[in-house]
Parts: structure tokens; C-alpha cells; sequence
């Protein structure tokens, strides 16, 4: 890690009219270091993970990201194609349903290849390579590279998505509920997998989700969430083995409890 | 030997003549007369004005038996016409409270001032062929009303009295209305060019996205405020004048959807409307338009977009039936040196594949 | 009844036509963009060139020579219909010869004979957006132009060399004008995309419908998309021309009984007159006359 952030998030808030989305958000997220957002259902915490991933504009705040070239960039002031930009090459998005995140109609392996081609690679034998290469990374056989994700269990479409992601090379992803729809035996291997690529190519990443394990197994850091307000916020060990605010204690008895 | 296919220009007079000859039909029948269409088929007259936005009974009801009776191609003929005019600028709005109703119905209040007239309705009628339509037998005079310059209040104005429905819309004082027959067409559009598109649109397709909305794709409460059928005057302001002078009287058609609506981040709860407007006698037309028209707002008030009706491009992409007809009409046309292209490829993959296949069995030969 | 107004030269009034040369002014400044214009009614169907036709009539004058094609030949039905349409309603000199007209309003093809300087080819385009088959939604297609996102497009490709081994597009295949915009060069088969390539001719390009107008300037690169290791091909007739005997044009396959016979012949039929008339004979043509005897 460097002594600069990648990514510094001050005073976000979102309002639905009168309603909060969340609220007063402040946070640094360093490089290769994993956040994640619990809180349950509700608790604006995929409000926050919209607005910082300029999927939504906050009423309020700033978002600064640190650019290649080493520059901080304000997100919410930059030009919808810079943005666009910066969302297909140094950033991944990694949908709860990955209908959402992949292009259901094409191959495994141009869903993969789409994000070479839109930056410009323009050799048919290499894109299909470096799909290959991916395909096998996430665990998906490569004699599936032609398939379409149609007819992908729900645990491959999820591992395709993430696939999808990172062929960029990108430096920050954000995942919402990322193995939010799976059985909980995917669920396990998938989250393997993903802490694998997290440490491999020294990821960024915020991680939003309602289960604390995915959080003990993934992140570093981590925020909780409740009615927009981020109440508990610190190294993940020490908030789930002593968490101070009852209502972290609460989300963490009930989940020892199960 | 080949010879190649001559004589377009031929085979196009004769088909002109033919068809000719079949609009004519037998000639020892009376020609009927645009007079007759425009009195006899009145509501096939107002669609044709409808759709083509155009209001002239003689020119539509010629449309109509130049076109054999095609509605959708006299609606053609008519848009081409207009579209020759030169347009000299845009009338006020419409005061639609001081028609000469013929007819007026609500169904939200069993009784309100004016009342309830029900005028020229199929409604009530049974559905029963009547045979003495098959000869020419005198019909009564029906009984009219002395007329009266009562104005007529609208039942939006009622409800608009205690605040509970939205004001009419929120164009500035200097907005123009826009016109999408002189001006590019974009999206997202402004409503008046929607609700342009839509009086313009096509009765069955509007029916059917209307009825779509009802069946929960898109639901959106909706009740009769009113319907009110009836002459209007036109007026135009002359800007030597100074004053609005009136160019004549329409029949027009307007019905005022009144929707329920529990208020969104966007908008306080209230009623909201749908608003349809067509030239002649249409319920049918202004009903849909009107249904459509609410359900083309949902982005407006804040509510989800998950139905076809409420998808401003595809409904407003596709409404237009002269577009509609002359695209899918125009599949008619040669399109062969396309297809030698496909059938060239066809052709070529069939080959790959056979000669793959062979290539395979000889292997196989080969190994044995 | 009322008296039916007389018409403008060309049909369209003079207002209609310098905003249509505006947006034509515009589309030859912005090479490949597409021009929203206020397409108006025209007096034939919607799909059957009222793009092209109104495009031409903005731009005629009454020294103006003009060509009409459909599938690359001037007697199909609908270009009679339209080179009929401007004899009436502007009294123009009209012609068959490539070379001859001023001129040329196309559906599918692009005249064998080089065009040369001065010469304006309109197109008339059915569907002008490259995209729309990827994405559906207006708003989406013209941010994906603007920010020049095309990576959706090269989807399309790989995904036909993935499946066929070969990108099957044979008409309609898009190419990239200057440089900058994703084009679609209406339904002529991509034989005929290299033509554009450089052309000393304006192309100018008409979608009535979908109320676009867009233009390729004379000499400007257009370079048909295609992957390195997959480049860009043309068809290739396997034999010459039946009646004229040339090599490298596109031909039409003309079905002679239904016994699977058949014969290949010139798509331009212009074209293949002219050569004809200068001496050029086919295999169909020369021993058809020993069979008469």
C-alpha cells in the first residue's frame, strides 16, 4: 500500500425528496484495500455504493479518484465520457444479478472480449486468448467460451461477470451483493475466488452486502449502515469481534446465532 | 435466351389503370359521392382528419373513396397533401368549456351542472344487424335541445376547485407549441409534441397500448372525468390586431382521464390527468390517447418504468401509421441483390462445412 | 371542393428544402453523423425512398441530369416510380448512363462505373442507425456516437467469427467515416463498401423515416470494420457476367428453370449495356447466336 488514498469520499449524502439515502458519508479507500458495506435492506447502503460508483449523483459531497497519471479527480465534475471511460477500463461493476452485468444474447468469450475491443484491441486471435486466459481464472471451462451465459448456472454467470471486469486490468471494483443469489456451496467457492483475484492483482474493491461472513471473508475494512447513516466503521476483525454500537452487536449475535 | 426484365414503366400505367377500373368497381352502379362519404361515413371522414391532422371533411372524404375505402392509405393521401401547405402559425389553445357539446359524460359524478348528455352513441344500441338498412327507409328527425350558450364547466375545473387535481400543464407564457411535422423529432420529448404525436397516432395501436395499461401493464387508475364531444371555435391571434379573430368551428372530441396517484418524491398526492384530443367523433381515439398520454408520464411524476406504454420511444417510435404501413410494406420491394449476397454466404458455409465433414472421413479412412 | 394547390418545382416548397440543405450542409460537415431533420409526408410510402427522394429534390436544379437505381438496375419498378416522379414534378433531363447524370438516386448499389467530381450520389436508407440492432433505444445509440463507443459493435464481429469463422455481414456493413462516426451505408452489399472509399463523388444518404440525413464527402476515408487477423473481403463471382462478360462487378443470379439452371448477370444494368454495345460479349450471348442458326 502507498501512503495515498485511491479513492477520498467526503460529507456524500442522497435525499429522495425528504426521505435520506444516506448521509454525511466520509471515508479514504486505499489501494488494494477492501471496504465492505453492511447493513440490512434499506439502510442506504446500496444508495452509497450508486453514488460513489457515479451510478447516482449525490445531493451533496464529493467523491475524488486518483487517476493513472497520479492526479486527483473530483468524479461528480468530470464529463459523462470521461466517466463512461474510467467505468469500462480502470473500473469494474460487479452486479447482485449478473443478467444485469452481462450481455445475455453474445458468448462467454466476447463478453469477456467486449471491454478489449471497446478500448481498441482489434485482433480477433488475441481477444479470444485473453477471453480464454480469463475464462480459465474464474473457473470456467474454456470449451464454454462460444456458450452463451443463457445457459450458465447461476455460480458460472456470476464468475463470468467478474471475469468480464477485470480483463482491464482495472484498479477499483465495486461489488453489490455479489453472492447475493447463490446457494450458499457457490457462494463459498465463489467468494475463494474472489479473495484469490483480490490479492492477486492487488485489487481495490467495495463491497456492499447484508452477510457478515462475506464481509469477514472479504474485507479489510468495513462500514455499517443503518437508516443512511454510517454508524460503526473500522478493521473488520475488530468490528465483528467487538463491535461497539448495540446495533452492530445485534446484526452480529443474530448472525453467530444462526 | 435471357432477356432481361423491360418494361417497368409499362407494367406501373397498367397497374394505375386496373386499379382504376377496381375503385370504380361495376360501372352500372351509381359513383358515390364525396357528399355521401362526407355524410354517410362521417366517423371513417373524422378518422381520416384525425390521423392525417388535417381538418377538411371534402378532402378527406375524397381521400376516402380514392383510396377504395383504405383508411390508412387515405389518411396517406391526406398527410401528403398537408405536408404542402404552408403554415401560417399556430391557433390559441382551444377553450373546450365553451363547446357546443353534443355530447357529455362523466363517470366519476352521477350528476353534475350541465348534466349528463349522451348524444350520438353506439353505446346503448344492441349489436343486432338491422335489415331495414338494406333499402333506403326514411328516418325520424331526432329531437334536439334548444340551443343554449350555457357554458359548459369541465369536470377537471370542479376537482381543480379544492386543489385535489394537478394544474393544467406548466409551459412558460412564451412557450411555442412545438410542431413535429416541421421540426426534428428528439427524445426525450416535451408533452405537447407527445400529445402532437399522439392525436396523429394510430387508433389501433393506441387501443391496444390503452388496453395493455388496464391489464396491469402499466396500470394507472384511471376514471372517466369527462368526455365531451362538440364544436369548438378556432381562433388566431393576428399580431396587427392585437386580438385573437376566430377562423371557424371544429368538431373536436377531448376526454379528461382522472387518475389516482398516492404522490411520489417528485409530486404531492392528487389526481393527475391523461389528456386526448382528436378532430371529428373518436371516444375510442381520445380515450386511448388519453390513457397513453398518463402512462407517457410516468418519468414526470416519479413512478417506475416497466411497461410498454410508458416507454416514451417505443410507443412514440411506432404510433405513426403511415410510417408503420410504408416500413412494413416496403419488404415488397426487390431486395435481391441483398439476398444473392446471403444466399452467396449460405452457400459458402454449407461448403465449409461439407468439405470439414469430408476432410473428417477420409482421416478416419485413412486411419483404418 | 377545394382546388388543389399546384406544386413547387421538385415537390417540396422552398422552405422545406433550405432546411433540408441545412441538415445536408451539416452532414457533409460532420462526415458520417447523423442529421436529425424534420422529415416531411412525401407522396410515396415511407420505406420506399422518401429519404432519398426528398434529399434529391432539395438539391436539383432544372440543368440537373438524373439517374435513379433500385438493385442496382434503372428499370425496376420503384425506380421508374421515382425517376417519373421528378420528370412530372420537376421536368428534369433524366438518363441511364452512369456517366451521364449529375445525379444518381440509389437503393442497394453503387454503379459499377467510377463516379467522378461533380457527381452526387444519394442513397436511400432504411434504417441509418449502425447500432440500432445492438441497441434499440435512440437516446442510448446517439451517447454511444458521441462518445465514440463502439465497442459494441466489434461484439457483433467477433461474435460472427466465434460462430461462422467468418464475419457474415454481406450488406449493410458498417464502415467508419474519417476517422470518427460508425456508418451505415444503407442495404448495398459490401461489395460495393470500397467504392466509398476516397470517392470523388458526394454521397449523400436519406432516411425519410427515421428522419436522419448524412453524407460522406469526395475524398474521404471509409474503412469498412473488420478485425486484424479477420480483415474486410468482398464477394467473388466464381464465373464473368452471361451477357457481358465482366469480371469483378457484382451479379445477379437470374434463375432459368427450375431444374436448378441459372446464369449470372450484371447487377447495373447500365453497366452491362454500355460493354455490350462496345463489343463485350458473355458465354450466354455468343453461343446463343450459333444456336439460333
Amino acid at each position: 500500500m502507498t501512503d495515498t488514498p485511491l479513492l477520498k469520499v467526503s460529507g456524500v449524502s442522497k435525499f429522495y425528496g425528504s426521505r435520506i439515502g444516506c448521509k454525511g458519508v466520509s471515508f479514504d479507500l486505499w489501494p488494494g484495500e477492501v471496504l465492505a458495506i453492511v447493513g440490512e435492506s434499506g439502510s442506504g447502503k446500496t444508495t452509497l455504493l450508486n453514488c460513489l460508483s457515479t451510478r447516482l449523483i449525490p445531493t451533496t459531497g464529493s467523491v475524488e479518484y486518483r487517476m493513472r497519471d497520479g492526479n486527483f479527480r473530483d468524479l461528480y465534475h468530470m464529463g459523462e465520457a470521461e466517466r463512461r471511460f474510467l467505468m469500462r477500463t480502470d473500473w469494474g461493476f460487479v452486479h447482485q444479478n449478473p443478467v444485469d452485468g452481462l450481455r445475455m444474447t453474445v458468448s462467454a468469450g466476447a463478453n469477456v472480449g467486449e471491454r478489449l475491443m471497446a478500448i481498441g484491441d482489434r485482433h480477433y486471435g488475441k481477444i479470444r486468448e485473453t477471453a480464454s486466459d480469463w475464462l480459465a481464472r474464474v473457473e470456467i471451462s474454456t470449451d464454454r467460451i462460444d456458450d452463451q451465459p443463457r445457459a450458465f448456472s447461476g455460480g458460472m454467470r456470476q464468475r463470468l461477470q467478474i471475469a468480464r471486469n477485470l480483463v482491464t486490468h482495472p484498479r477499483l471494483v465495486f461489488m453489490d451483493e455479489p453472492t447475493g443469489g447463490l446457494d450458499v456451496s457457490v457462494q463459498a467457492r465463489l467468494l475463494d475466488l474472489v479473495r484469490g483475484l483480490v490479492n492477486d492483482l492487488g485489487l481495490s474493491a467495495i463491497v456492499v452486502t447484508h452477510d457478515l461472513a462475506v464481509a469477514r471473508l472479504l474485507s479489510h475494512r468495513m462500514m455499517v449502515m443503518k437508516d443512511g447513516h454510517v454508524i460503526e466503521h473500522g478493521l473488520t476483525d475488530r468490528v465483528l469481534d467487538d463491535p461497539r454500537e448495540p446495533y452492530t452487536q445485534l446484526l452480529v449475535s443474530s448472525i453467530l446465532q444462526v | 435466351m435471357y432477356v432481361a426484365v423491360k418494361g417497368g414503366e409499362a407494367a406501373i400505367n397498367n397497374a394505375h389503370e386496373l386499379l382504376a377500373d377496381r375503385r370504380r368497381g361495376d360501372r352500372s352502379l351509381p359513383s358515390v359521392t364525396i357528399g355521401q362519404i362526407i355524410e354517410q361515413l362521417g366517423l371513417a371522414v373524422d378518422r381520416v382528419m384525425a390521423e392525417a391532422s388535417l381538418y377538411d371533411r371534402a378532402l378527406a372524404a375524397l381521400a376516402v373513396r380514392q383510396s377504395r375505402g383504405d383508411l390508412i392509405e387515405a389518411i396517406f393521401l391526406l398527410r401528403a397533401y398537408r405536408t404542402t401547405l404552408p403554415r401560417f402559425g399556430a391557433s390559441v389553445p382551444l377553450d373546450t368549456a365553451t363547446m357546443k357539446v353534443e355530447r357529455r359524460i362523466s363517470a366519476t359524478y352521477k350528476d353534475l351542472p350541465g348534466g349528463q348528455l349522451l348524444g350520438p352513441t353506439f353505446d346503448y344500441t344492441h349489436r343486432l344487424l338491422d335489415p331495414s338498412l338494406l333499402t333506403d327507409e326514411p328516418v325520424d328527425e331526432p329531437k334536439r335541445k334548444d340551443a343554449s350558450d350555457e357554458r359548459i364547466m369541465r369536470v377537471s375545473d370542479i376537482l381543480a376547485h379544492e386543489g385535489l387535481i394537478e394544474p393544467d400543464g406548466e409551459f412558460p407564457a412564451d412557450h411555442l407549441a412545438g410542431d413535429l411535422t416541421r421540426e426534428p423529432m428528439e427524445f426525450p420529448m416535451s408533452r405537447d409534441l407527445r400529445l402532437q404525436a399522439l392525436a396523429r397516432g394510430d387508433e389501433g395501436f393506441l387501443l391496444a397500448l390503452g388496453y395493455s395499461t388496464q391489464r396491469g401493464y402499466g396500470r394507472n387508475h384511471p376514471f372517466v372525468g369527462e368526455i365531451r364531444i362538440g364544436e369548438v371555435e378556432v381562433e388566431m391571434e393576428v399580431a396587427e390586431l392585437g386580438f385573437a379573430v376566430s377562423l371557424g368551428r371544429i368538431r373536436v372530441t377531448e376526454c379528461q382521464m382522472v387518475n389516482q396517484f398516492k404522490g411520489s418524491s417528485k409530486a404531492p398526492p392528487q389526481f393527475t390527468r391523461g389528456y386526448g384530443l382528436v378532430f371529428g367523433q373518436s371516444e375510442r381515439k381520445a380515450m386511448s390517447m388519453s390513457l397513453v398520454d398518463r402512462a407517457l408520464r410516468a418519468e414526470e411524476l416519479g413512478e417506475d418504468i416497466t411497461a410498454p406504454a410508458q416507454d416514451e420511444e417505443f410507443v412514440i417510435s411506432h404510433s405513426d401509421n403511415v410510417q408503420a404501413t410504408g416500413f412494413v410494406e416496403h419488404l415488397k420491394l426487390p431486395h435481391y441483390v441483398d439476398f444473392q449476397a446471403e444466399l452467396a454466404l449460405v452457400r459458402k458455409m454449407r461448403a465449409d462445412i461439407e468439405a470439414a465433414r469430408n476432410s473428417g472421413k477420409d482421416l478416419q479412412e485413412a486411419a483404418e | 371542393m377545394t382546388d388543389l394547390a399546384t406544386y413547387n418545382f421538385a415537390y417540396l416548397d422552398e422552405q422545406t428544402k433550405r432546411m433540408i440543405r441545412r441538415a445536408i450542409l451539416k452532414a457533409i460537415a460532420i462526415p458520417g453523423y447523423q442529421v436529425p431533420f424534420a422529415s416531411r409526408e412525401m407522396p410515396m410510402p415511407y420505406g420506399w425512398g422518401t429519404g432519398g427522394v426528398q434529399v434529391t429534390a432539395s438539391i436539383i436544379g432544372p440543368e440537373d441530369v438524373l439517374k435513379v437505381i433500385d438493385q442496382g438496375a434503372d428499370d425496376t419498378t420503384n425506380a421508374v416510380s421515382i425517376r417519373a416522379f421528378f420528370q412530372k414534378v420537376a421536368n428534369v433531363a433524366v438518363t441511364t448512363h452512369t456517366k451521364d447524370a449529375t445525379i444518381i438516386q440509389t437503393r442497394h448499389r453503387i454503379p459499377e462505373q467510377k463516379l467522378a467530381e461533380g457527381q452526387i450520389l444519394v442513397y436511400q436508407v432504411p434504417i441509418p442507425e449502425p447500432l440500432r440492432f445492438l441497441e434499440p433505444r435512440e437516446t442510448e445509440t446517439r451517447k454511444m456516437h458521441a462518445l465514440e463507443e463502439y465497442g459494441l459493435m466489434h461484439v457483433k464481429l467477433y461474435e460472427d467469427i466465434a460462430h461462422n469463422g467468418r464475419i457474415s455481414k454481406t450488406y449493410a456493413y458498417p464502415v467508419k467515416v474519417a476517422g470518427r462516426y460508425v456508418m451505415d451505408p444503407s442495404p448495398t452489399p459490401k461489395f460495393d463498401n470500397p467504392k466509398m472509399h476516397l470517392s470523388e463523388a458526394l454521397q449523400l444518404f436519406g432516411a425519410g423515416r427515421e428522419k436522419r440525413i448524412y453524407a460522406v464527402p469526395p475524398y474521404t476515408e471509409v474503412v469498412s470494420l473488420d478485425f486484424e487477423d479477420y480483415p474486410f473481403e468482398i464477394q467473388k463471382f466464381e464465373q464473368p457476367c452471361a451477357l457481358c462478360g465482366a469480371e469483378g462487378v457484382y451479379l445477379d443470379e437470374v434463375v432459368l428453370d427450375d431444374k436448378g439452371g441459372r446464369m449470372f448477370v450484371c447487377s447495373d444494368t447500365d453497366h452491362c449495356e454500355e460493354r455490350r454495345e462496345h463489343g463485350h460479349a458473355g458465354a450466354m450471348l455468343a453461343p446463343s447466336k450459333e444456336a439460333a442458326e
